[in-house]
């Protein structure tokens, strides 16, 4: 069965960790840019469109790299941060949390976009006849509509993020307890003569939890569709 | 009193509708495609008109010159489209209580149960839209639209997408509602019998031009308004 070293414990539940904050942070972001690219036309959206999914299809190695030239500790970016309010986030758990929001915020966005896209902007024009500000329109009806989409880009993210690998390494390195998260860890064992069967332990828990993480959202989407088509 | 007299570019159609109506159900009619529900949208602030002015009991809600223009959702006048719009995520309860949660009317509970006494859904609270046959849903549309206290009532052929058996059975409702809610009613249509029970004024609409205005009865006379009518703006008596 499963035997898991306090290492492997400390990297499994460091990720979840990374995961979850990443995903969390980034929800109102990805919702907010959703909306934008979903409903308004301004000049230049096209280069923001790509902006946003380019982590989708540069090598993970080279968004790492790009965040450690900006928000590494003598970046301007970062040097600033740690100058002016004490925030570091190069080799922190924190700067982990940066770049598997980034690699998987393309996801987030995309999934959250389409679902508005499908929501039926009449409904929105039925809720201002009925007195709704443009605040309350979308907290009350353009919101609970998205639902759906929303919990499947952040599980989505979620899943992404779990799997974060290139940026996060190139970006926070790998230190046990700090920035080492399972997929850094089984690649740590794999480099290592024999590490490959306590890997094996590791990637079994990750199998696990991908396909629970999956198999939830798929359920909260179901629920949050049936609840929007009567029941 | 309403008095609108609104122009609108739309594609290769010229929209240019003037006309006015006070208390009562005034209906707007004419065969689709005449800009009745473009007319309606402008009202109701949901479409910018290119030019002119949209006024409701003395209150200016647009005027292109003085560059005036309420938001609809400022503007209090209630709403009933052809397909209903309940909003599918909320129970009917929470449908016939949007307007007033929204706009922060105290809740009533003697008015709440005469709307839905008045149209028969009291039945109806816990389900969803999803659940409602289309006479209902367009019913809970017309008690969301009334529970919200609308200074009009805009009805956009609220019944054209029911069949002729569900028809019947709502109009009675729309002329309790007629008789009984003392809210001015715009009722949008093209079929001259229901326009005959609901209306007590007709306003005649064809290719974006309002050709006629006067009482109920200029339906005897004829069916459908024949092209070129009388006047693109008259003068309705009060």
């Amino acid at each position: 069965m499963l035997s898991l070293t306090a290492q492997d414990w400390t990297a499994v539940l460091l990720s979840l960790r990374i995961a979850s904050v990443a995903t969390l942070v980034a929800l109102p972001f990805g919702i907010a840019i959703a909306l934008v690219l979903a409903r308004k036309d301004f000049w230049g959206k096209p280069l923001i469109d790509a902006i946003i999914y380019l982590p989708l299809v540069l090598p993970p190695v080279v968004t790492g790299y790009l965040l450690l030239i900006t928000l590494g500790r003598k970046a301007p970016v970062g040097a600033f941060l740690a100058d002016h309010f004490g925030i570091v986030f190069a080799f922190r758990w924190t700067g982990a949390v940066i770049s598997c929001g980034v690699m998987s915020f393309p996801l987030m966005v995309r999934a959250i976009r389409l679902s508005i896209e499908a929501i039926d902007r009449r409904l929105e024009d039925a809720a201002a006849t009925l007195g709704a500000r443009p605040i309350l329109v979308f907290f009350t009806v353009t919101l609970p509509l998205a639902l759906p989409g929303i919990i499947a880009g952040a599980m989505l993210a979620f899943a992404r993020a779990l799997g974060e690998f290139g940026a996060t390494i190139t970006f926070v390195s790998n230190i046990p307890g700090e920035t080492q998260t399972i997929s850094a860890a089984i690649y740590t064992l794999t480099q290592v003569p024999g590490g490959d069967a306590a890997a094996l332990h590791l990637v079994v828990v990750a199998v696990l939890i991908s396909v629970a993480a999956l198999v939830i959202a798929e359920l909260l989407a179901r629920r949050a569709t049936a609840r929007l088509h009567g029941a | 009193m309403l008095s609108v007299d609104v122009e609108k570019q739309l594609g290769e159609f010229a929209l240019h509708a003037a006309f006015e109506s006070a208390d009562g159900a005034t209906a707007l009619f004419g065969p689709s495609g005449a800009g009745k529900s473009s007319v309606i949208a402008m009202i109701a602030g949901l479409t910018r008109p290119d030019r002119g002015r949209i006024v409701l009991d003395g209150e200016t809600l647009f005027d292109a010159g003085a560059r005036i223009e309420v938001s609809a959702w400022r503007r209090r006048i209630g709403c009933v489209f052809q397909e209903g719009r309940l909003f599918p995520h909320l129970s009917v309860k929470h449908n016939l209580g949007y307007g007033r949660w929204m706009s922060g009317i105290t809740a009533d509970a003697d008015e709440f149960a005469h709307v839905t006494g008045l149209l028969d859904i009291g039945h109806l609270l816990d389900r969803r839209p999803g659940r409602l046959s289309g006479g209902e849903r367009q019913r809970v549309a017309i008690g969301r639209a009334l529970l919200m206290r609308p200074r009009l009532l805009l009805l956009d052929e609220p019944l054209a997408s029911l069949d002729a058996a569900r028809k019947s059975d709502i109009l009675p409702y729309l002329e309790r509602l007629r008789d009984e809610a003392r809210v001015p009613m715009i009722y949008v249509s093209h079929d001259a019998g229901e326009v005959r029970r609901v209306a007590t004024r007709v306003v005649t609409m064809q290719h974006g031009r309002v050709t006629a205005a006067s009482g109920v009865e200029l339906l005897s006379q004829a069916v459908m308004p024949r092209e070129g009518g009388t006047s693109s703006s008259p003068r309705a008596p009060g």
